[in-house]
């Protein structure tokens, strides 16, 4: 026999153990007291809260690839609550709050990081609404201010506030308990919360179809079977109108590529978040070290998760114009996500001709900072039949009524 | 980048496109009678399919003339542009062009 030292050993034996899996991987029982559609940081959110606030467990999270691989996956993870109207600051900011205290609910590190947001303004008009939005912020409770170039630049001392630039920075809007989270850590730290209640998520489960029985869905058509449903909630983002197209109703969202880019890793030189909507990029520095800059919608309608590189192109030069320190820096990745935008830059959410059957979508390009808030009044609205007073402002009939929520102001660029 | 043929100018590289959204929404025949509902679908809705879709494009840099194009949101592939008093194409004459245009 060979001494023991010299046995050959299995490739990877002397690895440490493979950590827990964060969560199960279950098979599609027959049905469910409620199935969600979309495993991103809304169904996953929404699972956590129906189970923590409700004690509602019989639920599946259909998802149909890999949970958190879409926008959740793909975002710039700003976080803030610096809306103008009542109704959008009214759920933003209750998001805001469940943010401040989420890595202790859900026991899991989220790298949420209140470094600050800074709406730049480049016009008169930009000066105006800016200063309009920090008050009506005030009133509602929001924090923020109005700085002038100055202040703006002892907050981000990098950027380029001199004269003589094309859009020169003329002032800011600062929220200082705005800022950024990992994206990829919230995702995971609902899904586990949500698979310790006993929820089922399950990956690799595209719905195909839905079974109606008069004004009822009765259960939804996927690649693993037919899976029977009490309640159906609708959390798929860009897909939304393919899910609805099937049962016969209509969504007005259009679904457009977004795309974001990061520079390799580098020091720290970004202290805060800056948007720009008029030079059109916003930038923020990850954990790690890469530049995260992202802007508008490519402008046609888009399912193919890619853009175009010339909006990349645009994205950077106009990151040079207001960071000129950035004209060194290497840009590392690109990538898009499939965005639901709606006439009025604010979420559809609530009740449909189904009476069983719940919305959740036109988040666009700014739904990732009301995850915690929308899976809370999502759950609550599924919960109870009736839309949750945070949300009721967000119904599908306002198209009809004509009660807009405005948004393009805090929401075009800003994400 | 993506060429677009401007059905007047020939290809011309995207950036010098403006997009129209979905095409043939005509204004509605008798406007004062259309119920609320019937206003905000045609102010508000459109359609959103993944796939082929018949839409407006302007070649806003170059002709400035407006004309429709059936494009695939999936795959980003313009299957027909065609001017703005053509008909929209068949589903059966797009399959068979793309046939004959798939190298
Ligand atoms: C590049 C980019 C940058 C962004 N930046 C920000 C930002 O800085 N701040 C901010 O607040 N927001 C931002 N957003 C927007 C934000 O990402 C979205 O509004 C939000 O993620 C949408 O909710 P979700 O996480 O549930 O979506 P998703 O993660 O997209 O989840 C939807 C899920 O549904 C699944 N699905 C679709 N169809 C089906 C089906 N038939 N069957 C089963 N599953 C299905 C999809 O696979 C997907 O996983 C950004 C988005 C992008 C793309
Ligand atoms: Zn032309």
């Amino acid at each position: 026999m060979r001494p023991r030292s010299s046995t050959p050993r299995t490739p990877g034996a002397d690895l440490p153990e493979h950590p827990d899996f964060l969560w199960r991987n279950p098979e599609p029982k027959r049905s469910y007291d409620v199935v969600i559609v979309g495993g991103g940081g809304h169904g996953l959110a929404t699972a956590h809260y129906l189970a923590k606030n409700h004690g509602i467990t019989n639920v599946a999270v259909l998802e149909k690839g890999w949970l958190a691989g879409g926008n959740m996956a793909r975002n710039t993870t700003i976080i803030r609550s610096n809306y103008l109207w009542d109704e959008s600051s009214a759920i933003y900011e209750h998001a805001l709050k469940l943010w401040e205290g989420l890595e202790e609910d859900l026991g899991y590190p989220i790298l949420f990081s209140q470094r600050g947001v800074l709406n730049l303004a480049h016009s008169l008009q930009d000066v105006r609404d800016s200063v309009r939005r920090v008050e009506a912020n005030k009133l509602n409770g929001v924090d923020a201010e109005w700085l002038e170039p100055d202040e703006v630049r002892k907050i981000c001392p990098i950027v380029n506030t001199s004269t003589d630039i094309r859009y020169p920075v003329l002032g800011a809007t600062y929220q200082p308990r705005a800022g950024i989270a990992k994206h990829d850590y919230v995702a995971w730290g609902f899904a586990r919360r949500a698979d310790e209640a006993g929820i089922d998520l399950i990956q690799d489960c595209a719905v195909t179809g839905f079974a109606t029985d008069g004004n009822r869905v009765t259960g939804v058509q996927t690649t693993r079977g037919t899976i029977g449903a009490g309640k159906v909630a609708l959390c798929a983002a860009g897909h939304t109108s393919v899910l609805t197209d099937l049962l016969g109703i209509r969504v007005p969202v259009q679904s457009h590529p977004l795309q974001a880019l990061v520079s390799e890793l580098l020091e720290p030189v970004h202290p805060t978040v800056v948007m720009s909507n008029a030079v059109h990029v916003y930038v923020s520095q990850a954990h790690k070290g890469e530049l995260v800059m992202g802007a508008g919608v490519d402008s046609y309608n888009g399912y193919g998760q890619r853009g175009a590189f010339h909006i990349i192109e645009r994205q950077m030069a106009a990151a040079v114009e207001l960071f000129p320190v950035f004209a060194r820096a290497h840009l590392l990745r690109t990538w898009a996500g499939i965005v639901d935008v709606s006439p009025d830059a604010s979420p559809i959410v609530g009740r449909t001709p189904y009476d069983n059957l719940y919305l959740n979508c036109g988040w666009g390009t700014g739904g990732f900072k009301a995850t915690p808030g929308i899976g809370w009044a999502l759950a609550h609205t599924i919960a109870s039949d009736e839309p949750h007073p945070y949300v009721a402002p967000f119904s599908l009939d306002r198209f009809v009524t004509g009660a807009l929520v405005d948004e393009h102001g805090a929401a075009a660029v800003a994400h | 980048m993506q060429l677009i043929a401007c059905p007047w100018c020939g290809p011309r590289e995207e950036v010098e496109f403006h997009y129209g959204g979905q095409a043939h929404v005509p204004y509605p025949d008798d406007p004062g009678g259309l119920s609320d509902e019937e206003w905000a679908h045609y102010v508000f809705y459109r359609d959103n399919p993944r796939g082929r879709f018949a839409e407006r494009w302007n070649h806003s840099a170059g002709c400035r003339r407006w004309f429709n194009a059936v494009r695939d949101t999936a795959t980003y592939r313009f299957e027909r542009v065609y001017r703005l008093d053509d008909p929209k194409p068949l589903a059966t004459e797009l399959a068979t062009s793309r046939r004959n245009t798939a190298r």
